[in-house]
Parts: structure tokens; C-alpha cells; sequence
């Protein structure tokens, strides 16, 4: 038994962790219960953020991740969508990543078109699309949106869409929301758009679970709010849906929720095999010694 | 020469953008100068795609080990690149109907979007989510209580472990509000605001300094080994 | 109290106007003044005034206006709060002639004459941007004192660098892929050439070239990028032609596979998979991919070598490579590896940054300690903090 776990083959960690993952989600996908949430400062202070805004105010949604992280910031992208609609907020989506614009694609669809038919395409929300150059781009729409915006994603004359009459920059917006799996991400707007205009752009963000701790020196001061992969998405959407969404959700409103499940038991699972590795180590140092 | 000039390039245009930086008619050449490198690298993509091609056109004509996934990948890049340019099975633009290329190269139901839709996007989440599998093995592995400085990662591990989940309000909940600071998921935001925080700035400050450093050796020509040789 | 006498007064003077139908306009801000912004790009003025008489009683704001011409109606800029007696007006064309206003606005929104500027005044483009003056001298500082130690390095002078274990581990890994008559693989980060992380992976990738070559162990380096496909080609052809086996080398061996993160990924992956390398080095800028590869290599049983500048990838590194070369470690990798006294010497010259960054870290908190156990209503501790204030905003800023 010793010899066994001591020379342990990755194949049967990887089966655990494929067992510990998905009874969960079979469990929570049936039975539709999640573990209740317990907000902490940086998620309510995320949600402040927007609840600070009034009705018709512009704020900028940059999608700045693709498919192979939507598992991660699908939920925080919906809860940001629904909270902003919510409010009567004008959205206006733009991506640095190249497949950004297929992620806004479908909050569009997910969110807005079927529990905000009234919402209007280039006067309640606008999708200007992806623009190449990473913080390149931050650098020059910081100061003029149009030197680089000169249509929407659909090839729509900027000028043409009601909305965009009073945007000329990132600063005419109230907020700016943030979306990242890496670069060019949260770090990037902190660093040329926040730090250069520090009383003009207010900033926002959900990560990656790996970036979380790269983006803790800029709270508060640069960063007020930032949710930290899918546990910072599970506390931003319980705020937004306890205030927004009634006494019986939308399950796609409760993704964040229901994805933590799965992740208390696979995090369990680390810790066990943890234990389990060092009492290997221990009991083989105690047998050296005898 | 052929080190010479790339040398005097790279010394004049380093200096050159450093000193433009600090003076307000040429701030933005920074950005016109990534711009620049941004088109470079898109024609290079042509560069790129011709050795993909080359190179696993070759390995199929020999039969070489694993020529079959070489024949995939010729496949699969050849068909994405002529659905996705000539935008096969999209409609036109409702703004210019008599221009078939006008339309959205990702339209619903197209086939470059069902390629997105039904193998890009799986396919890379897939080798996204692979990286639950091998924290877990690396965890197992790489995770002992050798020293008082190993104790205190695991031990500082399981506290972000369960803070990160349910686990953590579970366990210390019964806790006096007095002593809520070190319930496990305030002991998380503790921990990763202050402790983490530190570490990460030493790091980064360090990582500024040998960027700094690099970049000047760079301009200087002190350190030429990316350029390569001087002779055909 | 005297907030309290004066609200009384305020509220007083507001009841009795109202009960005879007319509220007082407050008195007008005067000498208004507008200057050109020193020091920026063109696009400020400075406006400052003296307040109204009855700043303290009636004003609730000041309004700003301006216009390009004394004629042309002015325009709102702004509200600024009662008691502030100066602006900056942002965002105007840079050579234009602006006009100001500044009128006293009342409790009950009632505005007074305006105090006018009298001739036109025109933002200007200055040749140096005072914002950056603090981080010019600091630049002059770092790069001076890199200049110095190269020099002090090139007449000869002894320099000591501490070993960095991960580097020479590079030979032993290259010598074992040959023993085991296996490949070397190299990554070389998966950003593009204008990342230094990937010049100083390529720089890296020089010396395992060499040491292959030497060795006549094959080097397999799959790119992300295309033109890090033409700098690794150039730079392992130079390291085979230093090793003097021009023949041994092969450009095949060095290929572009995809931009796509996990496109490149999976192929590497497989790759390892498939070929089973000895060593496999990870040099450059990575991201979610890191550990992948890396648990991928250890699997195969590789000897692995990674170097990064990427915070959050390190951990995965540390964990599941055998050596590991951390944030500067590897920038300081090409100094280390070819040993010539003028990248030794910008080594030293680095030293010299950390020194004023420790410096600058060491005094900014001393201070705000110091400021606040005197307290910040003490001269002394309300010192301390403007200094530090200033050291914050004025001169890190």
C-alpha cells in the first residue's frame, strides 16, 4: 500500500480530480442548489462601483479574453452585463484580444436581447469590437477613441451610432469594466489608462484566478473593485441577483454559484493529496532512519 | 555589417524614444513605433504560415514519425484559412448587399463560425482546463514539509485552499465577530493583500531593474547574441 | 461654532430676502488671471482668482467659462466649490486664443458679474514635459550608472556575480540529452520580439546552442511567433558557427507552429509526448501554458530549465522544473553565461537601482511611520506627511 501511494502514477491523481470534479457539477446541474455566498470587500466594492452610477450613464466593458478561459470569466462577464442593464446603464463593449468580440457576441445574446428587448442597439448598447495593438491601443483611445474606433464591429460609421455622439474618449466614460485572462489585460488599463488619468477613469475588474495576486498592489487606489476568478464571480453575482434578478433567478444568472461546488471539492481534493504526499515523505524518512 | 546596422538601428531608435518620451511634440512616437511593429508582425504571419506548411508538407512526403498529425494540421490550417478569408457561406452586409465580401466573417450558421463554435473553442478550453489535472499532480509532488519555510507555504496554501471556496465560511463561521479577522476567508484577503502584496513588489521592482538593464545592454550593443552571426 | 453663527447668519440673511421677494447675488471673484500651463503639451491654462467678499457667506460655487473669442457666447467648463480660488482648464487646442469667465454663483443658483480676462491667452507647447522631470533624473540616475560600471568593468577591474544555480545547470542538462542520444527542446516564451523576456530567452537559447553543438546534441526550437522563428534561426546558427560545426547545423529545427496560445500548447505537448527530449528549457514570457509544459516535461522524465519575468507563472515553474531562474535572475542570465566584463558591469549597475529603490522605500516609510506616531495635528507630524505626499504625487508620479 506504502509502495502504491509512494510511486504514485499521475493517472490515477488526474481520475480523482476528474471524479471530484465532475459528481459536483452532475449534483448541482440536477438538484440546482449552490453553497451560499458570503460577499467580501472587493466583490461589494465592485458592486458599489456600478451602484454608484445613475441611469444613462456610459460605461466601457472591455472583454479582454477568449473561449479557453470563458469557464472562468463567463460568469463575471454575464453579472457585469445584467448588473449594467439592470441600472439602465449605456453599454459600450470593446476587446483587445482578437476573439474577444465573439465573447460580447454572446453576453449579447445571453443577457440583453432576451431579458432587455427594450434596449436598443447604438442608443442603449454598442459593441465597437476588437482593435489590434494591446496597450497600444488603451494608449491612444485614453486620449482619442476615434484615431483608432472609426466604425463599430459591424463596419457601422461610428459617427452614425447615436450613442457613441458624446464618447470622444475613455474618459468621457463613468466606468470602465475590465475583463482579462492575461495580457493585455487589467494590468495594462491600470497602468495607461488609470495611472495617467487618475481622477478621470474609474476602473473595475474580474480576472483569472492567476492573476488575482499580480493586481493587489493597485487596490484600492487604482483598482477599488476586482473579482478574483470564479469565487470573486460567485460573490459579485449573489449581490447582483439578491438585488436584481427576484426570488427565483435565471439559472445562467447563478453560473459563478454553481461552478463553486466543484471547485470546494477539487480544492479538497489538493489538500488531501497534500497530506497524503507528506506522510509518504514522513513515513519514508522514518523508515530511512530506522 | 550585418550586425553593424541592426546595432545602430536599435542604439538610435532605443535613444531616440527614450528622450521622446519626456518631450510633449514627440510623446507619441512610442505608440507609432508599435504600431510599426504590430504591421511588421502581421507580414510575418505570412512568413510563419509558409514554414508551417513547408515544414509538415515535408515531414508527410517522408512519412516521418507522426506525419499523419502533420496532415491534420495542413488540412485543418488550409481550410480555416479559406473559409475564414473568403468568407465562405456569409451574407452580405445589409449596408452594401451588392458586395458578397461585406458580411461578417463570424455570421451565425457560418461555416468559419462553426469551426469557431464547434472545434476552436472546446478545443481550447480543453487545454485550459488540463490545468486543474496537473496542479493536482504538482501539488501532490512538489508540496513537502522539508523546513519551518515549507510549513509555513502549506500551511499559508491551505488557508488560500479553503478561503477560496465554502470550505473556509463553513469551518469558521462560529467564530465572535471580535475575532473575525481570522476566519479563513478574511485570513485570505489578509494574507493575499498584505504578505503576497510584498512579495509581489520586491519581485516586480527586481524584474523593472533587469528590464531596465537588459534593454540599456541591448541599446548599448553590449549584448549582440540575438542578433546572430555577422557572415551568410 | 462659528459654523454654526455663520449658517444662522446665512440662513437669516436667505429668510429675510425671501420674505421681501429678493435674494442678494453674491459679490463678483476678482483679478482674474490665465496663464499658459508651464511645462506641458499646449493644452492647459491656469486660471486663479481672488475669492468673492462673500466667499464664506453666499457662495456655493464658482462657474467657469470660456470661449475663443471675446464675442463668441462663453461656455460652461466647470463648478468648482466655494473657497477654491484657482483651476486648470484641460483639454483645449493647443495655439488657440481662449477668454475666461469666472462668476460667483449663490445658495439659491443666482450667479454674479463675471470677472473677466481681458486679452486672449494661448495654451503653448513647451520642450519638455514637467510631469516626467522627476523620472528624467531618475533615468539619467540608472542609466549613468549603468554607463559607469560597464566602464569601470572594461579597464579590467574585478567584478563578483553569486552563482545562479539554474545557469549552470545548462550545460549538465545539454551534456545528459546527449548521453541519452535524445533532443534538447527550447521555448522561448510564447510573446514576440519586442518582449525583452524573449531577446533574453534567445540569449539564453545562444549558449545551449553552443553547448549542443559542442556536444553535437540536437536543439528543437518550436515558436509561437514568426519573427522569433528568424532571431532563434540567426542565433543558433551563430552558436554553431562559434562551436565551429557550421555543418551540424539545421534550420528545420527551428519552426514557427502557432500564435494560438493553446494551439502551440498542444503541439509542444504532443511533441514532448511523442519525442521524450532530455532537456527542455523554458526561457522567455509564458502564461497559463507554463505548467502544462512543464508537468508535461517532468513526466517524460526531462531535466528542466525555466527562466521568467511572469510573477504569476514562477510558482508553477519552481514546483515542477528542477531549476528555476527567477524575474531578474534572468535578465542577469546573458551576463552570467558569457562572462564579458561590460555585461558584468551592467549588472552592478542594476545593484546601484536597487539601492535607491531600497533607499526611496526605507525613507518613505520612516517618514509616514514617524508622521503618524507624532500625529498628524503636530507641525512635525503634518510635515512628514506632506513630504510624503509629495514624494508620492510629485516625484513617483
Amino acid at each position: 500500500m506504502f509502495e502504491f501511494f509512494k510511486n504514485l502514477d499521475r493517472r490515477w491523481i488526474f481520475l480523482l480530480m476528474f471524479i471530484s470534479v465532475s459528481i459536483p457539477i452532475y449534483i448541482v446541474g440536477k438538484t440546482g442548489k449552490t453553497f451560499p455566498e458570503v460577499p467580501t470587500i472587493l466583490s461589494e466594492e465592485t458592486f458599489r462601483a456600478i451602484e454608484e452610477l445613475n441611469e444613462g450613464d456610459p460605461v466601457l466593458l472591455s472583454f479582454d479574453f477568449d473561449p479557453a478561459s470563458e469557464g472562468e470569466l463567463g460568469p463575471m462577464a454575464t453579472a457585469f452585463t445584467y448588473h449594467c442593464a439592470s441600472k439602465g446603464l449605456k453599454l459600450y463593449f470593446m476587446a483587445l484580444w482578437p476573439v474577444g468580440p465573439q465573447m460580447i457576441d454572446d453576453v449579447i445574446e445571453k443577457v440583453i436581447k432576451p431579458d432587455f428587448p427594450h434596449m436598443e442597439y447604438g442608443i442603449d448598447y454598442v459593441n465597437i469590437g476588437f482593435k489590434p495593438g494591446n496597450e497600444g491601443v488603451i494608449k491612444v483611445i485614453v486620449t482619442d477613441l476615434r484615431q483608432l474606433y472609426t466604425t463599430d464591429d459591424k463596419g457601422t460609421n461610428i459617427d452614425k451610432i447615436p450613442m457613441m455622439a458624446d464618447i470622444h474618449s475613455v474618459q468621457d466614460f463613468e466606468l470602465v469594466m475590465n475583463i482579462s485572462a492575461g495580457y493585455a489585460g487589467t494590468k495594462e488599463w491600470v497602468q495607461y489608462a488609470v495611472t495617467p488619468y487618475p481622477d478621470k477613469i474609474k476602473l473595475v475588474a474580474g480576472c483569472t484566478g492567476v492573476q488575482a495576486p499580480l493586481l493587489y498592489p493597485y487596490i484600492p487606489d487604482q483598482l477599488p473593485g476586482l473579482l478574483g476568478a470564479i469565487k470573486g464571480a460567485a460573490e459579485y453575482e449573489k449581490l447582483v441577483v439578491d438585488k436584481y434578478a427576484g426570488e427565483t433567478p435565471d439559472p445562467k444568472y447563478l453560473e459563478g454559484r454553481r461552478r463553486m461546488g466543484p471547485q470546494l471539492v477539487a480544492h479538497l481534493l489538493i489538500i488531501l493529496l497534500i497530506i497524503l504526499a507528506n506522510v509518504i515523505y514522513f513515513g519514508e524518512k522514518r523508515r530511512e532512519v530506522r | 555589417m550585418k550586425r553593424t546596422v541592426p546595432l545602430i538601428i536599435t542604439a538610435l531608435g532605443g535613444f531616440v524614444l527614450i528622450v521622446a518620451y519626456f518631450i510633449p511634440a514627440t510623446q507619441n512616437w512610442g505608440e507609432v513605433a508599435a504600431i510599426w511593429f504590430d504591421i511588421l508582425a502581421s507580414i510575418a504571419f505570412v512568413l510563419g504560415g509558409g514554414n508551417l506548411i513547408r515544414i509538415h508538407l515535408k515531414k508527410v512526403s517522408n512519412k516521418g514519425a507522426g506525419w499523419g498529425y502533420s496532415l491534420i494540421t495542413i488540412v485543418a490550417f488550409l481550410a480555416t484559412l479559406v473559409v475564414g478569408l473568403g468568407k465562405i457561406g456569409v451574407h452580405p452586409s445589409a449596408l452594401y448587399p451588392n458586395f458578397p465580401l461585406s458580411g461578417e466573417y463570424r455570421e451565425l450558421g457560418s461555416p468559419f463560425w462553426w469551426l469557431y463554435e464547434y472545434a476552436f473553442k472546446p478545443l481550447t478550453a480543453t487545454m485550459f482546463a488540463m490545468l486543474a489535472f496537473y496542479i493536482a499532480s504538482a501539488a501532490f509532488r512538489a508540496f513537502r514539509a522539508k523546513n519551518i519555510e515549507a510549513i509555513l507555504l502549506l500551511s499559508t496554501a491551505f488557508i488560500i485552499l479553503l478561503g477560496r471556496t465554502f470550505a473556509g465560511v463553513f469551518l469558521t463561521s462560529w467564530m465572535p465577530d471580535f475575532l473575525s479577522g481570522l476566519r479563513i476567508e478574511n485570513l485570505t484577503i489578509y494574507i493575499m493583500s498584505v504578505f503576497n502584496t510584498a512579495g509581489n513588489r520586491a519581485i516586480m521592482i527586481g524584474i523593472a531593474l533587469g528590464i531596465a538593464s537588459t534593454s540599456l545592454k541591448v541599446l548599448l550593443g553590449v549584448d549582440r547574441s540575438y542578433l546572430g552571426t555577422g557572415e551568410k | 461654532m462659528r459654523r454654526f453663527i455663520t449658517s444662522v447668519f446665512v440662513f437669516g440673511l436667505i429668510i429675510i430676502n425671501s420674505a421681501f421677494g429678493e435674494i442678494p447675488s453674491p459679490e463678483p471673484p476678482a483679478n482674474l488671471i490665465a496663464e499658459d500651463h508651464p511645462w506641458d503639451h499646449g493644452d492647459k491654462i491656469d486660471l486663479s482668482w481672488d475669492l468673492s467678499i462673500d466667499d464664506s457667506k453666499l457662495v456655493e460655487s464658482y462657474r467657469i467659462y470660456s470661449s475663443t473669442s471675446s464675442e463668441v457666447p462663453f461656455t460652461v467648463v466647470t463648478n468648482i466649490s466655494s473657497g477654491e480660488n484657482s483651476f486648470i482648464v484641460e483639454k483645449l487646442k493647443r495655439n488657440q486664443e481662449y477668454f475666461f469667465q469666472v462668476t460667483a454663483v449663490g445658495l439659491d443658483g443666482q450667479e454674479s458679474t463675471p470677472a473677466r480676462t481681458e486679452i486672449a491667452v494661448v495654451p503653448t507647447r513647451q520642450w519638455f514635459d514637467g510631469n516626467r522631470f522627476s523620472l528624467a533624473i531618475i533615468t539619467l540616475i540608472f542609466c549613468g550608472s549603468v554607463f559607469y560600471w560597464i566602464n569601470h568593468a572594461r579597464k579590467g577591474r574585478p567584478l563578483k556575480i553569486r552563482k545562479i544555480a539554474g545557469l549552470e545547470a545548462v550545460d549538465e542538462a545539454v551534456g545528459r540529452a546527449t548521453e541519452m542520444g535524445r533532443s534538447c527542446l527550447f521555448i522561448a516564451g510564447i510573446q514576440d520580439m519586442n518582449e525583452i523576456q524573449t531577446i533574453a530567452g534567445i540569449t539564453v537559447l545562444s549558449r545551449v546552442a553552443k553547448t549542443a553543438a559542442e556536444f553535437d546534441a540536437r536543439v528543437e526550437v518550436p515558436t509561437s511567433r514568426s519573427l522569433v522563428m528568424t532571431a532563434a534561426r540567426e542565433t543558433v546558427q551563430a552558436s554553431y558557427l562559434a562551436a565551429g560545426r557550421p555543418d551540424a547545423y539545421n534550420e528545420d529545427n527551428i519552426y514557427y507552429v502557432t500564435d494560438e496560445q493553446f494551439g502551440y500548447v498542444a503541439y509542444v505537448q504532443g511533441m514532448m509526448v511523442r519525442e521524450k527530449p532530455a532537456a527542455c528549457f523554458y526561457m522567455g514570457a509564458f502564461f497559463a501554458e507554463s505548467l502544462i509544459l512543464a508537468e508535461t516535461g517532468n513526466s517524460i522524465g526531462a531535466i528542466q530549465v525555466a527562466g521568467t519575468a511572469m510573477p504569476a507563472q514562477l510558482p508553477f515553474f519552481v514546483a515542477a522544473c528542477d531549476y528555476t531562474l527567477i524575474g531578474e535572475e534572468f535578465f542577469a542570465a546573458s551576463a552570467y553565461l558569457s562572462g564579458e566584463p561590460d555585461q558584468l558591469g551592467s549588472l552592478k549597475g542594476q545593484d546601484v537601482g536597487k539601492v535607491i529603490v531600497m533607499a526611496g522605500i526605507i525613507i518613505g516609510v520612516t517618514m509616514l511611520t514617524v508622521g503618524m506616531i507624532a500625529g498628524i495635528d503636530t507641525p512635525f507630524g503634518s510635515w512628514l506627511n506632506d513630504a510624503v505626499r509629495f514624494l508620492r504625487s510629485v516625484i513617483l508620479t
